[in-house]
């Protein structure tokens, strides 16, 4: 591995362990919103493996996180708790019951056979009609998790969720996810599909099968999305599809637009610093900063003004769209070009 | 409920569908934008009707023109402007960052329960006395839906302002280059989007009148929807995907079975069956509905 390299995998994960560590020494209110921001940055990081590779937009991304964190939370309910709070579901969800681990894995493989069976008619798709069709798989996966009680509990919240992740667990996780969306980037899978983002065109008289390579984005976008719905679910001990869709859906496509959909760094640092501003201006409002009083209602407004004003006067985000990079940090004036992003008209 | 009664209300639910349809399609058309906050311009309207109850109704109704062209026109100088030459998703995403804003401004500002419209309200009557029942403001919606289109089609097509905003449209240095003025026909064009979401707003709350501050939002969504499932680049197909759309929710409603089980499930799975037929059509035709040729194998994102 290069220098480059090394500091571009290095920066993210380096950034999530201090959250961690700084988390660590909080009290158990704070540490929960530092838990929090680590849960968001495995979800953004998710969801840029295939935006931000593939240059499509996606929100189906957000569907596979809700049936794995379903997933996740029906099979870690405690047996005996479960005959009670998920009476109707098959059995094979009834009669079993997973750890952990288990079940975080088995988040992952839903999340990545469902974006495998979604994503090979939709990866032909471009542009628009990609982000309306996969906005309605989102819709789809919604309407069906509220409403079919043989696969969850419908409607209602399912609860009593062992709440396993932990600020170390979340720590891990979403470095775990960091790592896995850095190799997928230096692969040459990764590389096809950032070739065809800048040029399709190019990219396909070069021989370079798009459909194929955004299917392979998609499908580990997927699965780790389903991972972070496992993280996610452990987090809250809780889950009601409601709360999980289109608020949800936009703040993470936010939280990658505002720190930089191009690159693995700013997906990092949008969520870390969205989710951030959310908890603090929260804890503002509820008189637990001694500091700083904000009037009810203030969080609202404020993090949705900061995002509107980042995405109008910053359209690549925060970090351009570039990895971290020490060269640049050094020496600003050499930053390469390329590193810029596609030239546009 | 007969056939016929459903396929009314389908076609009602449709025509003002079809008229959010055709703002958002000329936004789209000359700005490349799909605007998200459309629905909070609505609200925003419908807000100043219910604000303006007391006063008379053509007192109300101009109040509700001036804060939706207001709240527009400020929305182009502050973002869509800068936004200009934004990838698609970027401007999505702004547009629902704004959209997201003034939808916490409203909460705050006017609280979390809504408040009731009583302008116009006779307009939400039936007409006649037979069975079926047709109401005076589907006639409105359906006639002011055809009409603006018309207009707007007769305007870009047939003369020199549409030519110089389709111009602008297409290649702005280019239209700027050779002399017409860009920044301003744009800006005209969103004018008439800020206009026609006032008429939305006067239509829309006459049948549902309880605004809060997500007023229209889900219908913003299933237009914008509807719109490109239609074909957004052209404002005609625009507005017949927006009604399409519309007559297909009023219809499935309608006609799934409300008993029987799984997936029969009465109008639970409305939902599911509408995307369902989204995803079918985008993925047989995915320039759109009702666009003939197909344009671009592969389109810049």
């Amino acid at each position: 591995m290069t220098r480059a390299n090394a500091v571009a995998l290095l920066g993210p994960v380096a950034l999530l362990g201090l959250v961690g560590l700084v988390g660590s020494f909080m009290t158990v209110s704070r540490a929960l919103e530092f838990t929090n921001a680590l849960v968001f940055a495995a979800i953004v990081v998710a969801l840029y493996v295939f935006v931000g590779n593939s240059g499509v937009l996606s929100f189906g991304q957000i569907g596979f996180f809700i049936v794995g964190a379903y997933a996740a939370g029906e099979m870690t309910v405690p047996a005996d708790v479960k005959q009670s709070v998920l009476p109707q579901v098959f059995s094979i969800i009834r009669d079993h019951t997973l750890g952990n681990a288990g079940s975080l894995a088995l988040a992952a493989a839903i999340g990545a056979l469902y974006a495998l069976l979604v994503g090979i008619p939709l990866m032909r798709l471009s542009g628009l009609a990609a982000g309306i069709a996969t906005f309605a798989v989102l819709e789809i996966t919604q309407n069906i998790v509220r409403n079919w009680e043989k696969i969850g509990p419908g409607p209602l919240t399912l609860s009593t969720v062992p709440e396993t992740t932990e600020l170390w667990q979340a720590t891990v996780g979403a470095s775990a996810v960091a790592c896995g969306a850095f190799m997928y980037q230096r692969s040459a899978f990764g590389r096809k599909l950032r070739a065809a983002r800048e040029d399709p065109f190019a990219a396909q008289a070069a021989g370079i099968d798009i459909h194929r390579q955004r299917l392979w984005a998609f499908v580990l976008s997927g699965a780790l999305s389903g991972f972070a719905g496992g993280l996610f679910v452990h987090y809250q001990g809780t889950i009601n599809v409601q709360d999980v869709f289109l608020d949800f859906t936009f703040l993470s496509l936010a939280m990658l637009v505002v720190g930089g959909v191009g690159s693995l760094w700013g997906a990092v640092v949008g969520a870390l610093l969205v989710s951030g501003l959310d908890s603090f201006l929260s804890d503002a409002e509820n008189d637990s900063v001694s500091w700083f009083h904000a009037p009810d209602g203030t969080r609202l407004v404020v993090v949705a003004a900061f995002m509107a004003v980042v995405v109008v006067f910053l359209p690549r985000g925060l970090t351009g769209g570039r990895e971290l990079s020490l060269p640049s940090l050094l020496r600003r004036r050499h930053a390469s070009p390329q590193a810029a992003g596609t030239p546009r008209r | 409920m007969s056939t016929i009664q459903t396929l009314i209300d389908a076609t009602a639910t449709g025509s003002v569908y079809a008229l959010m349809a055709v703002g958002i399609g000329l936004v789209f058309g000359v700005l490349r934008l799909v605007n998200f906050a459309y629905g909070q311009l609505v609200m925003a309207g419908a807000y100043a009707l219910a604000l303006t109850n007391d006063l008379n109704p053509a007192v109300s109704i101009l109040v509700c023109f001036a804060v939706v062209i207001g709240l527009t026109m400020t929305l182009d100088l502050v973002a869509f402007r800068p936004l200009r030459r934004a990838s698609p998703a970027t401007m999505l995403v702004a547009t629902f960052a704004i959209s997201f804003l003034l939808q916490s401004i409203a909460t705050l500002k006017l609280g979390v329960l809504g408040k009731t419209v009583g302008t116009l309200t006779g307009l939400n009557g039936p007409i006649g006395h037979g069975t079926l029942i047709v109401r005076w403001i589907w006639l409105v919606a359906i006639v002011v839906a055809a009409v603006t289109l018309a207009l707007l089609l007769l305007l870009l097509n047939r003369t020199s302002l549409g030519l110089h905003m389709r111009a602008a449209a297409t290649d702005f240095r280019t239209a700027r280059l050779l002399g017409i003025r860009a920044n301003a026909v744009i800006s005209l064009a969103v004018l008439l989007s800020g206009v026609l979401a006032a008429v939305v707003a006067i239509v829309m709350t006459v049948e549902t009148s309880y605004v809060t501050a997500d007023y229209a939002l889900r219908d913003t969504i299933i237009v914008l929807v509807g719109v490109v499932v239609g074909g957004i680049d052209r404002l005609w197909s625009a507005t017949l995907g927006g009604f399409a759309i519309g007559f297909a929710k009023g219809a499935l409603d309608g006609f799934l079975p409300s008993t029987g089980s799984w997936p029969f499930t009465s109008g639970v799975y409305l939902d599911s069956a509408i995307f369902a037929l989204v995803i079918l059509v985008l993925l047989v035709r995915p320039d759109g509905l009702f666009v003939r040729r197909r344009q671009r194998a592969v389109e810049r994102v």
